[in-house]
């Protein structure tokens, strides 16, 4: 199992930079480097964490000679981007939507900052409590120096 | 042999049990003579572990392959270097190398310090002696590394030939002792929780500790980001992958750790922040452990997966940390909060770097684990990758540099904004006119590429104009500047180099990913491509064989303007163990700046056999690399302070 695990992390390393081959290109050179773009945004599904664009597994290419054709087609960034989620789901982009489900991921990190600033805010509002004397002290006091007095 | 190592690891779980018990007692009973027994206990446990892993090593460099840990990961053709790191290169070596630091920590402490207060250093001790006991508790029971075969195979089956690499072979080390430094932090965390007290001294205590595993760390995860730049074969040194991100998120609470210490440490505020942090660091090593070898992420280098050990070590995690978060939910709120501070000051500019670290750990933490969740609640698979980072980690960076220049500038308690805005605006606009120009010069134009460079400078100069406002260069007299700058505390050159690294890394970083070229050709011999400005000939390729691999040497010669600039000699190796094939890239530095070359797959055309060449120009890409190296120097320096070694004033007795 484990040997399994640790072979198939290899073949992943192994797939490198594979959209760069010459043998894929399309001839048109802005087309080829928007076709790119897309390709860094596009998970190679059955590999380990790679993008379309490192991986050299047979279906990473599949997914390449479909989004050049389609860049080729002239189909927007958007518009080949939802016929690949139609076909594969929200897992096929390394970029989560914008929705309802992902509200805590997107928005989690500025919440901590929000939530930092409130709280130094707050901290730098009540600034000096601890000059003022809390009734027990303030009682205290009384009593010392009516000590002294007598 | 491998039965005195299992014993030695046995030895030394018993030991950390024993040093538990006998510092937690001596705390109880306040007795010197318990404190110094569970001291004795702790260089033991040291001792015996030590042994354990020398033991494991031996095994290695002998190859003796009745060891099933060694049958599994050596192979008596490979160079010493790699048997050597061969000993961490698995689950049960490189947990052992863990609990290898863990009392080699504890051993310190019990050494180092000397001037702590008693209880609190009975109690640190004691919590040292714990984690110790736990994790080498799960190293003998459920991973023990000196596990013998009945039947010896005559072979063993290697190393993955990846990580057959200088670099990876030393980069655990460096890694784990930062990992597990933070236990230290955590042990005087709960021991100052315990004891109702953190006050200057207590974060005094604490820096040196989080220094050395913060540099330590610094230093690994670079190596580790080295070694994927030039042997992955594509160029690309942080792929925000899983296992990456495990070793960041401890970085980064160890980055706002070591700033918010020092507004305990001169201010006395904060305090409950920091301990915060410190509980919070060594939490976020041992998630880093448990995510890399549990198998719940999909990573590229997630390695020796067992699902069955990481419900274990996700124990172990809740277990230690939620002790430790529960202490400090009930102790916190009792801390004093320390000295007052006015909205411009040194102490907001670093509540405000710690409002942006944690914010940027969170974004880690999400990015690592909300697919998971995810996943978990609604059964939908979704993928978080490089841009979600770009879109959230990156503003958060940009926020930290732009702020950062002002705060060593800032004074404590009360700043005076003006006077900053009057020592920085050299490097503001310094910054703005490096930015302006490769916005106007570099081809081709990017607006991003030069907001990065320019929070590049911004914090290069920041750091320079620091030093320059410290020494009153300009100012005073240059004799008197001199006398400055040679006697300021090695405190202060850390946390300038450190900066300046900082500032060094985004350049680079902010070049490499921007304006990097690439090209890929199938060539002939005699064909050539072209990367940037350089002109690369193919000239040859042939065969060598190596110690344990062969493979296809190609020599391609590069030109610039028609000058020869260098011959590279990238290969492409088979490992005959396994029968894997890696490739080792040939770079040409040129300044700061790499022309990368990897040699691809053999093809055959109709003319006769072509190669695949692919070839990259990194600028200035050295400087991602430089700028961590410099941030450890910088760390290494302030932990050289004399303030460090001599400890801290005691309190006098207050007259009654």
């Amino acid at each position: 199992m484990r040997v399994r695990a640790s072979l198939a992390a290899l073949a992943g390393v192994l797939c490198i930079a594979a959209a760069s081959d010459p043998s894929e290109r399309l001839p048109n050179p802005a087309q080829e480097a928007r076709a790119r773009t897309i390709f860094k945004d596009v998970r190679c599904l059955v590999c380990q964490n790679e993008s379309i664009d490192d991986s050299q597994a047979e279906l990473a290419h599949d997914l390449r000679q479909i989004v050049r054709q389609q860049v080729k087609a002239g189909k927007s960034d958007v518009e080949i981007k939802q016929f690949l989620t139609d076909r594969y789901g929200q897992f096929v982009l390394l970029r989560p939507s914008f929705d309802a489900g992902n509200l805590a991921l997107w928005a989690g990190p500025f919440l901590v900052v929000g939530l930092g600033v409130v709280l130094l805010l707050g901290r730098l509002r009540n600034r000096q409590p601890e000059d003022e004397l809390s009734e027990a002290e303030r009682a205290r006091l009384q009593r010392l120096s009516q000590d002294g007095r007598t | 042999m491998a039965e005195f190592g299992a014993f030695a690891l046995i030895l030394g779980l018993a030991l950390s049990i024993a040093q538990l018990g006998l510092s937690a007692g001596a705390r109880v009973r306040r007795s010197t003579v318990l404190a110094a027994a569970g001291e004795g206990a702790a260089f033991a446990a040291f001792l015996a572990t030590a042994v354990a892993f020398g033991l494991l090593m031996h095994a290695f460099v002998v190859s003796d392959f009745s060891v099933a840990n060694v049958a599994a990961n050596s192979h008596t053709e490979k160079p010493l270097l790699y048997k050597v790191a061969g000993t961490w290169g698995s689950h049960e070596g490189s947990m052992l190398l863990w609990d290898f630091a863990l009392t080699a920590y504890g051993a310190a402490m019990a050494l180092f310090g000397r001037n702590l207060p008693r209880g609190l250093k009975a109690t640190a001790v004691a919590v040292q002696g714990g984690l110790g006991s736990v994790f080498l508790a799960y190293t003998v029971f459920a991973s023990n590394p000196f596990v013998r075969l009945v039947n010896p195979p005559v072979e063993g089956r290697s190393l993955n030939p990846l990580l057959q690499d200088p670099a990876l072979a030393v980069h655990p080390p460096f890694l784990y002792s930062g990992y597990v430094g933070m236990s230290v932090v955590f042990s005087l965390a709960v021991a100052a929780l315990i004891e109702g007290r953190v006050d200057a001294a207590w974060a005094r205590w604490v820096r040196p500790w989080a220094l050395a595993a913060w540099s330590l760390l610094t230093i690994g995860i670079t190596l580790g980001s080295f070694w994927a730049y030039y042997e992955l074969g594509w160029g690309g040194w942080w792929f925000w992958d899983p296992v990456e991100n495990a070793s960041f998120m401890p970085w980064l609470v160890a980055t706002a750790l070591l700033h918010s210490a020092v507004v305990t440490e001169k201010r006395g505020a904060l305090p409950g922040w920091t301990v915060f942090l410190g509980l919070a660091a060594f939490t976020f090593s041992m998630l880093g452990a448990f995510l890399v070898r549990s198998g719940v992420l999909t990573s590229v280098h997630a390695f020796a997966v067992d699902p069955k050990r990481g419900v274990l070590l996700l124990i172990i995690l809740g277990v230690t940390a939620g002790l430790g978060f529960a202490l400090f939910a009930w102790r916190a709120p009792g801390l004093n909060q320390g000295g007052v501070f006015a909205p411009v000051s040194r102490e907001s500019a670093l509540v405000l770097n710690n409002i942006l670290l944690a914010a940027a750990t969170a974004t880690v933490l999400l990015g690592t684990l909300y697919p998971l969740i995810r996943e978990a609640m609604t059964g939908e698979a979704i993928s978080v990758g490089p841009p979600y980072f770009n879109l959230t980690f990156m503003p958060l960076m940009a926020a930290l540099a732009l702020l950062l220049p002002t705060g060593p500038l800032l004074a404590w308690k009360r700043g005076d904004a003006l006077g900053v805005s009057q020592r920085l605006w050299i490097a503001a606009l310094v910054a703005l006119a490096a930015g302006l120009a490769v916005y106007a010069m570099e081809d081709p134009r990017k607006a991003f590429g030069a907001l990065g460079l320019a929070l590049g400078a911004w914090l290069i100069a920041g750091a320079i104009a620091e030093l320059v406002e410290r020494t009153r260069a300009f100012r005073a007299p240059a004799l008197e500047s001199w006398r400055r700058l040679v006697s300021l505390p090695r405190g202060a050159w850390g946390m300038t180099l450190a900066h300046l690294g900082l500032g060094v890394f985004v350049l680079g970083a902010t070049f490499e990913t921007t304006w990097r070229a690439e090209a890929a050709e199938t060539l002939p011999i005699g064909g050539a491509l072209n990367v940037g400005a350089y002109h690369l000939v193919l000239k040859d390729v042939g065969p060598i064989e190596g110690k344990n691999y062969d493979a296809e040497r190609a020599i391609v010669a590069a030109t610039r303007d028609g000058h020869p600039v260098c011959v590279g000699e990238p290969e492409r190796r088979l490992y005959l163990a396994g029968g894997q094939t890696t490739s080792e890239v040939a770079i040409c530095n040129r300044g700061f700046s790499h022309l990368y070359i990897v040699l691809g797959e053999r093809r055959d055309s109709a003319s006769g056999p072509v190669w695949l060449i692919r070839a990259y120009w990194n600028p200035l890409a050295s400087l991602i690399f430089l700028g961590p190296v410099i941030m450890a120097l910088g760390g290494a320096i302030s932990l050289s302070d004399r303030r460090l070694r001599i400890g801290v004033p005691r309190r006098r007795e207050q007259p009654a």
